[in-house]
């Protein structure tokens, strides 16, 4: 017989806690213990890392016996747009330069909301945006990126 | 008097006109946050840090330091004028504020707001200044030992007062402390948690955490639920409070600025929790309970003294022990590094006209929000219009630049991205994010501090009890955790948090 999930969000937040702290221990394996006079680098993150997993199968454990809220919707479309949009203009802003990074940013992530149209009047202020940052950052405060990329150039 | 001199540097430090320009920029920054739902000081402060790169030290902090305290006057305007909290330590404020503003008393409440935000913020900043010295005294007798618990005091302190489970945060604190690790180990040189990328040797900047988390994910979960905001102004007629007004608004302040402050110094605490619970207090000791609710004055006057008594009393363990009580006082320790400035006891008699300065500037800045806040209002009512769908972007173009800036590289935005991710979950599974930023600041903090008592006591973990005010700390910190797990008083707490 299958134990139902009564607490859904101590059920993932005990995976996502035991996940980092397995991680932690398996990665702080190689780096040193020393002593306990001489913690070596791998000294703290294992200690850790085992609390950390201990929380996470006591939130999992919790999971079954307490019961909770369910999580309720995920975001996704805000999420993997927000995101990607995010992604995006880390991408670009090299090779492209300034300015299609934050066209893209803006476009990409402003389609997250439902609200958003792609009216005149939106185009103007994202216009508006993008030319008070060009200004401020790269004018004014000297960020060295270029406004176009080399991939506007011959 | 030592007071007095200190005063008196701190004024000459403060008045100047770049200074008082920057007191001026933070405060109206603050202010504009503050009106604006979905935008919180800790965003705003990290957006701003790569641009105060260029500053003195000390205009740096005056400037973001007003941007925090500016944010609870503008978190009130809103709550009072349109039921609408700007900041998460308004919410309470609104309960009685709109009531009063539909009422026709929206001027009489937002100059109780500001008179209670303003006698706070002046009792603090002699707070600061009668306590910071004897404290910073205390503070360089501290070992290792004794720093290693206070930090675990810190931890503890902030769990107690998280909102949310006991258990969740526990884990977001230690998740903090581990994510802090990542980079390469001082002592050993040995790069960890960095999976061989040149980018991670250094470590993730806190800012890119703190962007992430607060801003991308504070986004991603706005544009879930985009109600419509109706905007029901009342109009403003008079300003002045009546006497009866002023009669009832005293009591009430000087008990939320003395609540205020106490929960301020305390790790984990701040302007939220101090709002919150100076609120309850007043509707249980007030002879005019019965009006809470409906309009009654106390319930503006009392929290608001306390979320900025709150909001500068946090500045104490900062600035003394160089400990950070919140997300916000965190990134303050990141700006006092970025300019190459040790947080710690230190920074009080190395530093005398930074630490002085900054106190005074708090004062003045309290000021102009008097001055500027209430001829502004129009303002501030018009920026709350502002539709959320042509709002975001901004905020997003803003957050990727702030965080490209701070090390000129696209891999920070990349991480930024990612930590965006992370927040939206944590926040889908009620894990508070404020007691991972904590202990992220604190992780490499803690790990030399134990690493260096562990070394002078040859490996003997009895040093932690053995040392007296270690063994206080650690006492204190068992003290509370015990208490929390105690099933009556934990029945209280959450009591205390559902009002």
């Amino acid at each position: 017989m299958a134990m139902p999930i009564r607490s859904p969000k101590d059920f993932w937040a005990g995976l996502l806690y035991a996940g980092f702290g397995s991680a932690a221990i398996l990665l702080a394996r190689d780096y040193g213990w020393g002593s306990s006079s001489r913690m070596g680098p791998g000294y703290f993150p294992t200690v850790l890392g085992s609390l950390l997993l201990l929380i996470g199968v006591a939130s999992f454990v919790r999971a079954f016996v307490a019961r909770g809220e369910p999580i309720g919707g995920i975001a996704w479309k805000g999420l993997i747009l927000v995101t990607a949009g995010t992604l995006l203009f880390g991408f670009l802003l090299r090779p492209a330069g300034l300015v299609p990074a934050l066209v893209a940013l803006i476009l990409v992530s402003a389609a997250a909301s439902v609200k958003f149209r792609f009216d005149w009047k939106a185009m103007g202020l994202m216009l508006v945006l993008v030319a008070f940052c060009a200004l401020v950052f790269v004018k004014g405060l000297g960020l060295p990126v270029q406004l176009l990329g080399s991939w506007f150039r011959a | 008097m030592d007071l007095l001199n200190h005063l008196a540097l701190g004024f000459t430090t403060a008045a100047t006109a770049v200074n008082l320009f920057y007191c001026l920029v933070g405060v109206f920054l603050g202010t504009a946050i503050g009106v604006l739902p979905g935008l919180g000081p800790v965003a705003t402060i990290a957006m701003l840090l790569p641009v105060t790169f260029g500053l003195e030290p000390v205009t740096a902090l005056i400037m973001l330091a007003g941007i925090f305290y500016g944010a609870q006057y503008g978190g009130s305007t809103t709550a009072i004028l349109v039921n609408l909290p700007g900041e998460s330590s308004s919410v309470v404020t609104a309960l009685d504020g709109y009531k009063m503003a539909r009422q026709g008393r929206a001027g009489i409440a937002l100059a109780t707001a500001a008179i209670a935000s303003f006698f706070a913020g002046t009792a603090c900043t002699f707070l600061i200044a009668l306590a910071a010295p004897p404290l910073s005294e205390v503070a360089l007798q501290f070992g290792p030992a004794d720093y290693f618990s206070l930090m675990v005091l810190g931890l503890v302190a902030s769990i107690v007062l998280a909102s949310g489970s006991l258990l969740h945060a526990l884990g977001m604190i230690i998740l903090g402390l581990l994510l802090g690790l990542i980079g390469t180990d001082v002592n050993s040189g040995l790069p960890r948690f960095s999976f061989d990328l040149p980018e991670l040797a250094d470590g993730v900047n806190f800012v890119v955490v703190a962007m992430g988390v607060f801003g991308l994910g504070e986004i991603i979960a706005n544009l879930h639920d985009q109600s419509d905001r109706s905007l029901a102004l009342t109009r403003i007629t008079s300003l002045m409070p009546t006497r009866e007004d002023w009669k009832r608004m005293i009591a009430p302040i000087l008990r939320g600025t003395a609540l205020g402050s106490a929960l301020g110094i305390l790790p984990g605490g701040g302007a939220m929790l101090s709002s919150f619970a100076a609120y309850s207090l007043e509707k249980k000791v007030s002879r005019h309970s019965a009006e809470f609710g409906k309009g009654a004055i106390e319930g503006v006057a009392a929290p608001e003294a306390a979320n900025n008594a709150g909001a500068q009393a946090s500045f104490i363990p900062m600035l003394t022990l160089g400990i950070p009580s919140n997300p916000v006082m965190a990134l303050m320790i990141g700006a006092l590094i970025m300019h190459g400035i040790q947080p710690g006891p230190s920074v009080m008699t190395e530093q005398p006209a930074l630490f002085w300065g900054l106190v005074v500037s708090m004062w003045i800045g309290n000021l102009f929000l008097l001055v500027l806040n209430l001829p502004l209002i129009g303002l501030w009512v018009r920026m709350i219009s502002v539709p959320y769908h042509l709002l975001f972007p901004a905020i997003l173009v803003f957050c990727a630049i702030g965080v490209f800036s701070l090390a000129n590289t696209q891999f920070d935005v990349y991480f930024m991205a990612l930590f965006g991710v992370l927040g939206y979950l944590f926040r889908k599974l009620d894990c508070e994010p404020a007691p991972m930023m904590l202990g992220f600041i604190l992780g490499p903090m803690m790990e030399e501090f134990l690493r260096r008592a562990l070394l002078m006591s040859k490996g003997n973990p009895l040093v932690f009890v053995t040392r007296p005010i270690s063994a206080a700390l650690l006492v204190i910190s068992a003290v509370a955790l015990v208490a929390v797990l105690l099933p009556a008083l934990r029945r209280k707490r959450e009591e205390a948090f559902q009002e």
